[in-house]
């Protein structure tokens, strides 16, 4: 980092805190303990604002702003709980079990599902829209890693993992709206890629049962994407 | 180039159109195109060979009243005709010069009063492949002017006091955001076109591109000098081919006379424009997602700020505008920016095409002062509803828009009075519709394609136009209970709030705007089982139960 980043003062939820000018909202909040629900972010990739979960309030902004890639200034007045973000937040929650097949009780990710865990954590009993149950394929061409796309919540953290990480770039995003799929390669069968190196990144960041181990039995499926940010810290000798 | 260069080519063309007596200009526009109007234009020219008249048949772009099409302009009389075929060749060239073919009348009405062509002054006039053409009306002196009078910040002081708004939809102040880019420094600066018309209904930019396609160049060049940009992009669908045809010949002919290349006009000033053809995505004309589409990536948005002004193509400062925004320069620039802002309302300057469509008497192309109210545009430029039928609603914005009934026919047109009356000025489509309509249908359609256009990267959008579709697709099956209208209104709600671009942020306005006029016709599909439009095919074992 060239220059000594200035200081910001700000509030979240009510509360003075200061943060460093490149750091977003989100990072803010975490390193205070104020905990925004995420799901696409993750510590060491690119941000891509499109799981719409950390949205918060900023005094003075029209709409409802991501905090992954909303920076810190001087004297925003943020607010990251109110119950009408929260209904937001379920409500989004509620749009994802629905759109695909999320059956914990038979996921390989059953007690280490990101998804799981916020509905959980934002108290989603249930789901009040109707599920769409898609006929999605599952492939477990590859010798180790199944990809099965019934849980698949297209967060994309797997295509970047595989271009930013791994400099692979196996992994793309096919379709468009409700028919987007992640595919590897041209839509080859994952264990017929030739880019592909196993590495198997991206089956640790995955947040949901979408990606796993072939090896992995029932629910011990533990990730390990802390993985990210120190692999981060050993190439660049970033600062994380 | 200088001034007395651009004279001797307007003179050169004004010499050209003095050796004939009379002009037949044909529109080959894509609309009159689909109904041969190039046979035609070979006909005529064939007959006045043959009768010795001394005729110049010129093909141009749309002069607008497509429902009458083929049109036919003839000068000096400045007599137009109406569904033109071959076979009236001979009668139309013998007509010259005496009494006009009486059966060809158009009977257009009323159709050009009140209307102000500023955008389309040169279509009916001029060959869209022909350069000097546009030149010979005044072409290509604004840049000629900004390069050679004006410096950069005069030329937006000009945009700004104009009060020119982005005709794209959004209506944010043009001069504001040359400003901006000119202001942020960098290196490599980049002029955008936005020519991905995709809204359901909506043919202006096609037509402009089409029929004018110099007056665009033209004020991506300006821009460019304004912002101190070198390369600029005109990003145009796939789908309108003889746009793309008519750029492709538009900017080599510029080219060829010094108007895109190096040293324009003997300045220090350089600045070229290529072509990319969108791959038939709605959501690429989102600033965002075009750019990245151009970037060769995935048509997909990406969250502002960052905003192209600051990092747009390749992280570099972008200038994006529509292309009506651009037309809408050179005539700013030749009489400058008082003479734009004192057409139009206090907030809302200068004219606007619209693409006036549906079930409506003259379906075609207007360009009307802001200001002028929906009634004066639907019944006064387009005749009203054809077959003794009920006016309904009109709709404006596509799928960003809405539906605004009957007491809104007043509504004078500007961007802040369309938005609060539940609809939006949009790119300039206009979808009229009669009491045959369905409004809960309509919502329907547009719920549709929202849902198939959706990019899929955010879930509000991807899942939650899936969600509305399936929950109006009930209503209209008479299926839905009042659980499914609360439900509706507040998918409406978290899909606005909470979705990452302005597709999905505005995917609920048919429904909302619906709702908010026509609550009655969805409690009828809900309580009493029956489309009182007799649109909607209702569920037999709905009805059965109700009954």
């Amino acid at each position: 980092m060239s220059a000594e980043p200035n200081v910001r003062t700000l509030t979240i939820n009510g509360e003075e805190i200061s943060a460093r000018s490149d750091q977003s909202i989100l990072e803010a909040a975490r390193e205070h303990n104020v905990e925004i629900p995420t799901l696409c972010h993750l510590e060491g990739l690119s941000e891509v604002g499109a799981c719409r979960l950390c949205l918060v309030e900023v005094k003075g902004a029209r709409r409802l702003l991501p905090a992954c890639v909303t920076q810190v200034a001087e004297g925003m007045e943020v607010t990251t709980h109110s119950p009408k973000i929260d209904r937001y937040r379920t409500m989004i929650l509620e749009m994802y079990f629905a759109e695909r097949n999320h059956v914990c009780s038979v996921c390989v990710a059953n007690g280490n599902c990101e998804l799981q865990d916020l509905s959980l954590k934002l108290g989603m009993t249930h789901v009040e829209i109707p599920y769409q149950y898609p006929q999605l394929p599952v492939d477990a061409s590859h010798p180790r890693f199944t990809v099965d796309h019934n849980r698949c919540v297209l967060c994309t953290r797997c295509v970047r993992v595989c271009s930013e990480i791994e400099g692979a770039n196996t992994w793309g995003v096919m379709g468009r709206g409700a028919q987007s799929l992640v595919i590897t390669d041209l839509k080859q069968p994952w264990g017929d890629s030739e880019t592909c190196t196993s590495c198997g990144k991206c089956v640790q960041v995955c947040p949901t049962g979408a990606l796993f181990e072939k090896t992995s039995v029932g629910n011990k499926t533990r990730k390990h994407p802390e993985f990210l940010p120190y692999l981060r810290i050993m190439r660049e000798g970033e600062q994380p | 180039m200088n001034t007395e260069e651009l004279q001797q080519i307007a003179a050169g063309g004004q010499e050209e159109r003095d050796k004939f007596d009379y002009e037949v200009n044909v529109c080959m526009g894509t609309s009159c195109l689909s109904q041969h109007s190039d046979r035609i234009r070979d006909a005529i020219a064939k007959e006045a060979e043959a009768c010795g008249k001394k005729c110049q048949v010129r093909r141009t772009g749309c002069m607008g009243p497509c429902a009458a099409g083929p049109m036919i302009l003839v000068e000096p009389a400045g007599k137009l005709y109406g569904h033109v075929r071959e076979g009236d060749a001979k009668d139309i060239v013998e007509a010259l010069g005496g009494e006009p073919v009486a059966r060809l009348d158009p009977e257009l009405g009323s159709y050009f009063e009140g209307q102000n062509f500023v955008v389309l002054e040169n279509v009916g006039h001029i060959d869209p492949e022909k350069i000097d053409e546009y030149i010979a009306r005044g072409g290509y002196q604004a840049l000629l002017k900004a390069l050679t009078e004006m410096n950069p910040a005069s030329v937006i002081e000009q945009i700004s006091k104009s009060g020119l708004r982005g005709r794209g939809g959004g209506g944010y102040p043009t001069g504001l955001k040359w400003d901006t880019v000119a202001k942020v420094k960098g290196a490599q600066k980049y002029v955008i076109c936005n020519g991905d018309e995709g809204d359901p209904g909506a043919f202006m930019d096609r037509s402009v591109l089409e029929s004018d396609p110099q007056r665009v160049i033209e004020g991506m060049a300006i821009a460019a000098y304004a912002i101190g940009a070198s390369k600029g992009y005109i990003y145009v669908r796939a789908e309108y081919p003889l746009a793309v045809q008519r750029l492709t010949m538009a900017l080599r002919e510029a080219r060829r006379r010094g108007f895109l290349g190096n040293s324009i006009c003997e300045t220090q000033f350089n600045f070229d424009i290529d072509i990319r053809l969108g791959a038939g995505a709605f959501v690429c004309g989102e600033e965002t997602a075009l750019i990245a589409s151009i970037e060769g990536k995935r048509g997909t948005p990406r969250p502002r700020p960052p905003y192209p002004a600051v990092s747009g193509l390749w992280a570099d400062p972008t200038l994006i505008n529509n292309v009506e925004t651009f037309a809408n320069v050179p005539p700013i620039i030749r009489h400058g920016g008082e003479w734009f802002s004192s057409m139009g309302t206090a907030r809302s300057k200068g004219t606007k095409v619209f693409a006036l469509t549906g079930k409506i008497q003259r379906t075609g192309l207007v360009e009307v002062p802001m200001g002028m109210t929906l009634r004066q545009i639907i019944f006064g430029i387009g005749g009203g509803v054809p077959d003794g039928r009920k006016f309904k609603a009109v709709q404006t914005g596509g799928p960003s828009g809405g539906c605004m009934p009957e007491e809104h026919l007043d509504l004078s047109i500007s961007y802040d009075a369309l938005i609060s009356a539940g609809s939006m000025m949009g790119s300039g489509g206009m979808i009229v519709m009669d009491d045959t309509s369905c409004m809960v249908s309509v919502a329907r359609f547009f719920m549709e394609f929202c849902m198939t256009e959706s990019c899929g990267k955010c879930v509000p959008c991807r899942a939650g136009t899936v969600q509305m579709f399936e929950l109006l697709t009930k209503i209209t099956k008479g299926e839905a209970t009042h659980r499914d209208l609360d439900r509706l209104t507040e998918l409406c709600e978290v899909v606005g709030a909470t979705s990452l671009c302005g597709l999905g942020q505005t995917a609920p306005n048919p429904v909302l705007s619906t709702l908010r006029y026509f609550k009655h016709e969805y409690l009828a599909h809900i309580d009493e089982k029956r489309c009182p439009a007799g649109v909607c095919e209702l569920s037999p074992a709905a009805v059965e139960v109700h009954a």
